[in-house]
């Protein structure tokens, strides 16, 4: 029996604590501005990472050899709107790409002319033991990368950029969506956030309201959260059944003297294997040239240990001396966090809304046990531009010919072929192994079915002593969060209005298990709150990275004003 | 023989504390190159002989006194443009604050000097200067050198220590000086109107500073009677603005203000790196946490760990007892 | 009247800077982003320009720099300046302080302005008051860290912060006037203006269409070398006194205040 505090068996499940939101309300609407006032583009691109900008890229192209076309489009035939400083700054990923994407849209770009780190060198899987010894085990099937190539997405995506915008894209940077125009059950657009609103969302004297922005067809390509996108999903019943879950991936790059040979993941400790605290996920450790390489820690969000803090077992993960060896003498050279969309096939939702598709991670297109998205998102944003390309030609804006043709394509394919392989983790790490394992062999028959998943928050959570093991920051190899973000370039000013919607009173628990979970330390419980009564959660916004972990955690993250949060450079 | 020129501002009376650290620095510089260091004061019919000689407490050996209006720019570079282009300077230095910034850039300009502002060291090597300042955010020094026949070198706030030198008394030489026609189009109408009764604590010598440790908003009275006790201001991190337990005016750290007081007393502060880069360059920084392992205490000079709520109080009464003895 | 801004393009504030280690030089790849501190001269000048108390013909944004300011100049037209003018020219690579206002003096004298406005200081702390040695090759009053600007005919009345308070100034036009960032809120620039900003006029010169003597400007017209880089030097390790007996521990204190002479 739930006591009135949500909680059930000291268990206490975030999805009770909703935050006080109403996504389709809020978020989606008609065009309010004068129609004199309206910014009119051709194709409104939601999002200036990877799936963005492979569709404007590919747009453009189309565009170029159909000047009728283009002229019907008007003036912004395709324009990108990018919350963050530039395109790339709240990008981050490991990162491993295939390179099919790239070819596809720039076939006559060399590989050496691409914004890479050259092919992956050679590979290694570690299985951790304990924290001082580990094992190497032969690369299971999911983890061989020949022929595919080491990224910095916030790399990336400025290369892309750059490329878009010589072909004549729009990069509107500094731009936040805010809400998803929809007129007689059709999106025409977008709506850009308001800037220069004081703590309280009272305007102050440099208020500049944001504007409606139409367009024929909107591309939503919002990465790992999407704020519109999930106003869209609920708005036009595109959901499945299956709950979109997630991962938190931190990661941290370093400069190094001696040179990481090959690409490394590792399975293991920290993380406890016991299927109780359903901690699901592994590192990685990447070169990047010569001298740096780029190390992370992914886990699934579902973890049930209160104390679990990602950014925490990071930094745990570094004493290893296996870690450690890689990392003497370097320097820490950047930091960040993000979450990763991991449902897998059954949690994609339905891709196309009239007037409207969805692209890349927004689409939950990440192949969990391979650990990529990155050409997924590519792929996705190239196949919208050419569906979008084809049937505004005809002039309509059913674009859901695109739905079948992401299915029918790579993504579709390898979603399916690996669409059981996070659940059976749930079971904890030898089972779940041994189970995805067969899958694997099977390329995903044995055994078939459905594995359903189920929403982070609904995951009931304790106190497991998790956090008496996390290591004290020396600063020098292990850090605190609040360097750690101080090092992302995050310039939110003091009085912006709160991004982040969280119930106000929540019982300690809950509000420890923010406090842990936040990379960027927004969350804090207030010294003087006494034993386990609700407590009033103290909310720093304005450490946020938009990371998106806390939409997965019972709150949820809604659009910024544009320019705010972290400049990500090479992550 | 290298001559090195000081401006020295002054007001009512008095002169600039950073312009009589820059006239004992030149001093210093002066007799390891073999030569003099000279002072430039301009002004009106105040300026008499006597206080004008009183820089040679500071190691002057001449001032030249130049007629034109005070608090403005210009006409000192005229002035000073004219004394080096008599006697030959071979650096004009400036004591951190507004007008030295204003006046060296301008010199600069007219002499076709190169000038290295933000300077924290300097030092002879070779018989020439060279002027160290800090780049990229405090985490580098860099080292100027200059070639051509002037060198402009405007100190840091508070960067030279001011020191008597057991001089003589200044000689003191009148200059006329003509004023380039541009240098009359500014006129002065009032100068130095004070503002608001609080200390700007961008100006204090001594700030008092309180974090989250406080516990409550009624802890800042206490840092209240510690500043009065200094004669110092009161300032906040950004979680108690936020809190709004002090005003914004008074935040100290990378949104808020860059302090670097004589002493920065810590109260109840954790010293997130978010704070630190507003208040590293402060000369003493003394900290009060009940947490050892606050990171404030890798970069204070001294570190209490404690109760501040037990300290505070007490140190306000010794501090008055000593000021009062 | 017109109105020429002076704006730079520095390195984001965001963006972690640092010596690169092969060159020994300062790294300037990462972001780049109009000064901050210039957004309030435009802010400024468009304040004047709206206020009606003068007519403002035109605003003018004007800049030196590599092909990458061009970026700076569209932000200074989307907050509403009406046209740009970008100075670039191999020649200026490395100019010091003094090359570098000699280089922007003699292009705004080209322009004509009747006023000129720029940022206080630049956010890579590189430099504070360009605006001193522009006014000084231009012949003109100059007054800088100024926080509030009246405009009548031909003149002008400021209130800038110096050492000993607030100060009034009367200057005459034309005149160089440096803003601090206490003079204004900045506003946003719309979406239509941000989209609008590569329409509008941009002109690109080289130093023999403002003439510029190259013998002034450049690394070899400059009169102040920078370099070896090095780390500052280490503080001291701090003292640290665990308190337990309140009063002997606030005896510790003072005495240490004391021999610092802080009392």
């Amino acid at each position: 029996m739930a006591a009135a505090n949500g909680s059930r068996n000291g268990l206490i499940t975030p999805a009770a604590f909703p935050p006080p939101v109403n996504p389709v309300e809020e978020f989606v609407g008609p065009p309010t501005d004068p129609e004199d006032e309206r910014i009119e583009v051709g194709v409104a691109i939601v999002g200036g990472g990877p799936a963005g900008l492979a569709c404007a890229n590919r747009l453009l192209q189309l565009l170029a050899d159909d000047e009728a076309l283009t002229e019907r489009l008007g003036e912004v035939p395709v324009a990108v709107v990018e919350k963050g400083k530039v395109c790339g700054a709240h990008n981050l990923s490991g990162a491993i790409m295939r390179p099919s994407a790239m070819t596809e849209l720039f076939p006559d770009v060399p590989p050496s002319d691409w914004p890479t780190y050259g092919e992956v060198p050679g590979e290694a899987v570690y299985l951790m033991l304990n924290g001082k010894q580990s094992v190497h085990i032969p690369t299971p099937p999911p983890f061989k990368n020949h022929g595919n190539y080491v990224v910095s997405v916030a790399e990336l995506s400025r290369w892309l950029a750059e490329k878009a915008e010589e072909a004549g894209a729009y990069l509107l940077t500094e731009t936040s969506a805010a809400k998803l125009l929809v007129d007689e059950n059709k999106v025409v657009g977008i709506r850009s956030g308001d800037k220069g609103r004081g703590k309280d969302g009272e305007p102050l004297g440099n208020f500049e309201p944001g504007s409606d922005v139409l367009a024929k067809a909107t591309v939503l390509a919002e990465g790992t959260w999407g704020h519109l996108t999930g106003a869209a999903i609920r708005a036009f019943d595109l959901g499945t059944d299956d709950a979109q879950v997630w991962a938190l991936g931190v990661k941290e790059v370093w400069e190094v003297p001696t040179p990481l040979t090959k690409v490394i993941h590792t399975l293991g400790w920290p993380l406890r294997t016991a299927a109780k605290y359903k901690e699901f996920g592994g590192s990685w450790i990447y070169p990047m040239g010569e001298d740096k390489v780029s190390l992370g820690f992914v886990a699934g969000l579902d973890y049930a240990d209160v104390e679990f803090s990602v950014h925490d077992v990071l930094q745990q993960f570094k004493t290893h001396p296996r870690i450690r060896g890689i990392l003497e003498g370097g320097k820490r050279i950047a930091w960040g966090a993000k979450a990763i969309p991991e449902g897998g096939y059954w949690a994609m939702p339905k891709l196309t809304a009239p007037g409207a598709v969805i692209c890349g991670d927004a689409g939950g297109m990440v192949n969990v046990p391979e650990l990529k998205g990155i050409h997924y998102a590519m792929h996705s944003g190239i196949l919208a531009a050419e569906h979008i390309y084809r049937q505004l030609k005809a002039s309509s804006t059913d674009f859901s010919s695109y739905d079948d043709a992401v299915h029918d394509s790579v993504i579709g394919k390898d979603m399916f072929r690996t669409r059981n392989m996070k659940q059976p983790f749930s079971k904890g790490f030898f089972v779940g192994g041994a189970i995805v394992n067969a899958m694997v062999a099977t390329k995903g028959r044995i055994p078939g079915g459905h594995w359903k998943t189920h929403a982070d928050k609904d995951q009931p959570m304790f106190r497991g002593g998790r956090a008496k093991r996390y290591p004290k920051p020396d600063g020098k190899y292990t850090f605190d969060k609040l360097s750690s973000v101080y090092i992302t370039g995050n310039e939110t000013r003091d009085d912006a209005p709160n991004h982040i919607r969280v119930q106000k009173e929540v019982p300690r628990e809950l509000a420890e298990m923010w406090q842990w979970m936040c990379p960027a330390g927004v969350y804090e419980v207030p010294e003087d709150a006494e034993g386990d009564g609700p407590v009033d959660v103290i909310v720093n916004y304005t450490n946020c990275v938009q990371c998106g972990a806390i939409t997965a955690k019972g709150g949820r993250l809604t659009a910024p004003e544009g320019g705010d949060g972290p400049l990500y450079q090479i992550t | 023989m290298s001559n090195i020129l000081v401006y020295v501002l002054h007001y009512e009376g008095e002169f600039n504390k950073n312009s009589l650290g820059a006239v004992s620095e030149a001093a210093k510089l002066a007799s390891e190159l073999g030569g003099e260091a000279h002072a430039i004061v301009v002004g009106d019919d105040g300026l008499t002989d006597e206080f004008l000689a009183g820089l040679g407490k500071y190691g002057a050996t001449k001032v030249f006194r130049a007629k034109a209006p005070e608090g403005l720019a210009q006409p000192v570079v005229d002035a000073m443009a004219k004394v080096i282009d008599d006697n030959g300077h071979s650096y004009a230095l400036f004591g951190g604050g507004l007008l030295g910034f204003e006046i060296g850039a301008g010199l600069a300009a007219r002499k076709k000097a190169g000038v290295t502002m933000e300077v924290t060291e300097v030092k002879v090597d070779n018989g020439e200067l060279v002027a160290s300042r800090p780049i990229l955010q405090d985490s580098m020094i860099s080292e100027s050198r200059y070639t051509g026949d002037l060198g402009v070198i405007i100190g840091r706030l508070n960067a030279f220590e001011v020191a008597e030198r057991n001089g003589a008394s200044a000689t003191v030489e009148d200059v006329d000086v003509e004023l380039s026609p541009f240098s009359t189009k500014a006129k002065m109408v009032q100068r130095g109107e004070q503002r608001g009764a609080d200390v700007n604590i961008e100006d204090a010598d001594v700030l008092i500073a309180g974090g989250r440790g406080l516990g409550k908003p009624e802890g800042f009275e206490q840092l209240d009677e510690l500043a009065a006790a200094f004669g110092g201001a009161v300032a906040a991190t950004r979680a108690v603005v936020d809190a709004g337990w002090f005003p914004y005016a008074g935040q100290i750290g990378q949104t808020g203000k860059t302090v670097a007081p004589k002493l920065y007393l810590a109260a109840g502060i954790s010293g997130a790196i978010q704070h630190k880069v507003g208040m590293q360059n402060s000369e003493n920084i003394v900290a009060i946490n009940k947490d050892s392992n606050a990171p404030i205490f890798e970069f204070s000079d001294l570190g209490i760990v404690g109760d501040l709520n037990k300290i505070v109080p007490k140190l306000t009464e010794a501090v008055k007892a000593k000021k009062g003895s | 009247m017109k109105i020429c801004v002076l704006v730079k393009e520095v390195p984001d504030a965001a963006v972690e800077k640092r010596i690169d280690p092969s060159t020994g030089r300062l790294d300037r790849t990462g972001e780049k982003n109009l000064n901050p501190f210039d957004t309030h001269a435009i802010e400024a000048a468009m304040q004047i320009k709206e206020g009606g108390a003068v007519d403002v013909d035109e605003v003018v944004a004007v800049t030196m720099g590599p092909e990458s300011a061009v970026r700076a100049l569209h932000k200074a037209v989307s907050l509403g300046a009406d046209r740009s003018v970008h100075l670039t020219d191999e020649a200026l690579a490395g100019s010091d302080v003094a090359a570098t206002g000699y280089a922007l003096a003699q292009t705004l004298a080209a322009e004509q302005p009747d006023l000129v406005l720029l940022g206080q200081q630049s956010d890579d702390g590189e430099c504070y008051t360009i605006g001193a040695v522009v006014a000084d090759h231009l012949q003109m009053p100059s007054l800088t860290q100024v926080i509030k600007i009246d405009v009548s005919d031909g003149n002008l009345r400021c209130e800038r912060q110096a050492e000993y308070g607030y100060d009034t100034v009367d200057i005459e036009l034309p005149a160089v006037i440096s803003v601090g960032d206490a003079i204004n809120e900045p506003r946003y620039p719309s979406l239509k203006a941000i989209m609008g900003a590569k329409k509008k006029p941009l002109d690109t010169k080289a130093t023999g269409d403002v003439e510029i003597d190259v013998a002034m400007v450049g690394g070899d017209g400059s009169q102040v070398a920078c370099g070896n880089f090095h780390d500052p030097p280490q503080k001291e390790a701090g003292q640290i006194i665990e308190d337990e007996d309140t009063a002997e521990t606030v005896e510790k204190i003072v005495a240490w205040l004391d021999e610092r002479k802080l009392i």
